[in-house]
């Protein structure tokens, strides 16, 4: 396996953002799979993204539907327009509004360290 | 070609100490009832889900339980576009003559059957498993992002947007069955907590005990029937990270595949039955589906186009919002008011002409989209 197979992002507990992107088709996504979800190519490349971006779209959420997560309110949860050229969801400042440039940290939530986008 | 030749609907809201069977049960009989049928006559059956009672197999769950022995049953699940995808596929089982007359049934004590928080969280549960939930989003949440997204590119307001839980609200007010009878106003929506920004409390639908069942059949049954003219589906995406826009989410790809079937132009539907699991989810069905103009569905709201005596009136039992949302039953209670709205026996909600109908479901985030064209039949 390439060392890029190896890569760890947030999900996995690392301080990362990971995409992927398909040699065969130049296909982009966030979701990690073991194949490109737009051709099927068996051997897609995993990368470690800037961290910069666009916001997209953002709420704050004032009523939690889970103990841990009502610690927390009230959180934004925002889309952001990667710069690399695809869309995840991050916590970041409630202040953040629709086209502002931002930047990822990381953050601890509910017993994770997770996407936290401030202004760059 | 298919009819729906009765319909069965429960009140929605609290029915403290009853089960998920027992909901599908009195709305089963309802429609078995209205249709003129008897159990041994349903040789079709199709069911939800149920959040309350999670079962591997609910269709002959409820088949033994209800007492029928059915040629063809299993349940599906699509989310909020269940009862909807449910009806397209009992009129396309009719139509290959796989069955002649089929119930289709769903039901949940979704209200009293759990604690609040644990249905809030099964619900948002539609999420991605590790890119979106372990972020704690609510199904407001995800609501909430189309929401400001769509505010942002159409110039949608809150105001826009309670103008449809007001109008929900009026219509409620007339069904004795409906969770909400409290008139609202503009101010009262804008006025209520928010749950997830820009949505208040008032721009969400409520959870709900309840059970709506409709009868599917080859034949006419009942001298009160309509003719199911055609049906469309789309499924885009599944989560709202994934999905390549918020404003082109399938809705208007499910209405031309069912137009397609129907062979009926838009500028003739009467009536419209429209998925309104937030105020937000009602703007922008109503607006990709082209019955308004981008950004122009709340003025026409205003206006008293969806009303009652309106131009094209819409969801006139109070729809998800004021009549309330029980799992997959919520959006059958649509088509039920359609079916009694098109048969002339909505009472004092009753439009003057249903002669066309639209429905149109949606489930998840925007993710699963089911349109159908209904026509009344003399």
């Amino acid at each position: 396996m390439s060392e890029a197979a190896e890569l760890k992002g947030w999900t996995d507990g690392a301080d990362a953002i990971l995409y992927q992107s398909c040699g065969a088709c130049r296909h982009l996504w966030y979701f990690r799979r073991a194949f490109c979800p737009s051709c099927g190519d068996a051997s897609p490349q995993t990368h470690r993204a800037s961290g910069r971006g666009v916001v997209y779209s953002t709420t704050i959420v004032r009523r939690a539907a889970t103990p841990d997560a009502k610690a927390h309110v009230p959180y934004a949860i925002l889309l952001v327009d990667m710069a690399e050229g695809f869309r995840m969801m991050a916590h970041g400042d409630s202040d953040l509004r629709i086209g502002d440039q931002v930047v990822a940290e990381f953050r601890p939530f509910t017993g994770l360290r997770t996407p936290y986008f401030v202004r760059a | 070609m298919s009819f729906i030749s009765g319909v069965g609907l429960t009140a929605f809201g609290k029915h403290e100490g009853r089960s998920t069977l027992d909901l599908m049960t009195e709305a089963a009989e309802g429609a078995l009832s209205d249709a003129g049928l008897r159990r041994a006559d349903i040789d079709g059956l199709l069911t939800g889900y149920s959040t309350t009672m999670p079962h591997l197999m609910l269709a002959t769950v409820f088949a033994e339980h209800f007492g029928v022995r059915p040629s063809y049953a299993h349940a599906i699940q699509v989310g909020g576009a269940t009862g909807l995808a449910m009806a397209m596929l009992a009129h396309e089982l009719v139509e290959a003559g796989v069955a002649k007359t089929i119930l289709v049934v769903a039901g949940e004590n979704r209200l009293t059957g759990q604690a609040r928080d644990s249905a809030m969280s099964t619900l948002a549960q539609v999420g991605h498993p590790d890119y979106e939930v372990p972020l704690g989003p609510t199904i407001p949440a995800y609501y909430g992002l189309l929401a400001s997204r769509y505010m942002h590119d159409y110039g949608l307001t809150q105001a826009d947007m309670a103008e449809f839980a007001v109008l929900m609200r009026n219509h409620a007010m007339l069904h004795p069955g409906a969770q909400f009878h409290d008139p609202i106003t503009v101010a009262d929506v804008l006025a209520s907590r928010e749950i997830s920004s820009p949505l208040k409390l008032l721009d969400c639908c409520p959870v709900s005990d309840g059970g709506a069942a409709f009868i599917v059949s080859r034949e006419p049954t009942s001298d009160h029937h309509v003719r199911v003219l055609g049906c469309g589906q789309a499924h885009l995406h599944q989560h709202v990270t994934a999905a390549k826009s918020l404003s082109d989410v399938g809705a208007a790809v499910a209405l031309k595949r069912a137009q397609d079937k129907a062979g009926v132009g838009l500028s003739n539907i009467r009536y419209a039955g429209i998925y309104d699991s937030f105020t937000i989810t009602l703007a922008i069905l109503i607006e990709e589906l082209g019955l308004a103009q981008r950004g122009e569905s709340a003025a026409r709201a205003r206006g008293g186009d969806f009303g009652i005596s309106g131009a094209l009136p819409l969801n006139t039992h109070g729809g998800l919002l004021s009549y309330g949302h029980c799992g997959c039953g919520g959006a059958m209670a649509h088509l039920v008011e359609t079916q009694l709205q098109m048969t002339g026996r909505a009472g004092q909600r009753q439009v003057r002409d249903a002669s066309l109908a639209l429905l149109h479901g949606d489930g998840g985030v925007m993710s699963s989209h089911v349109s159908m064209f209904l026509e009344r039949v003399r």
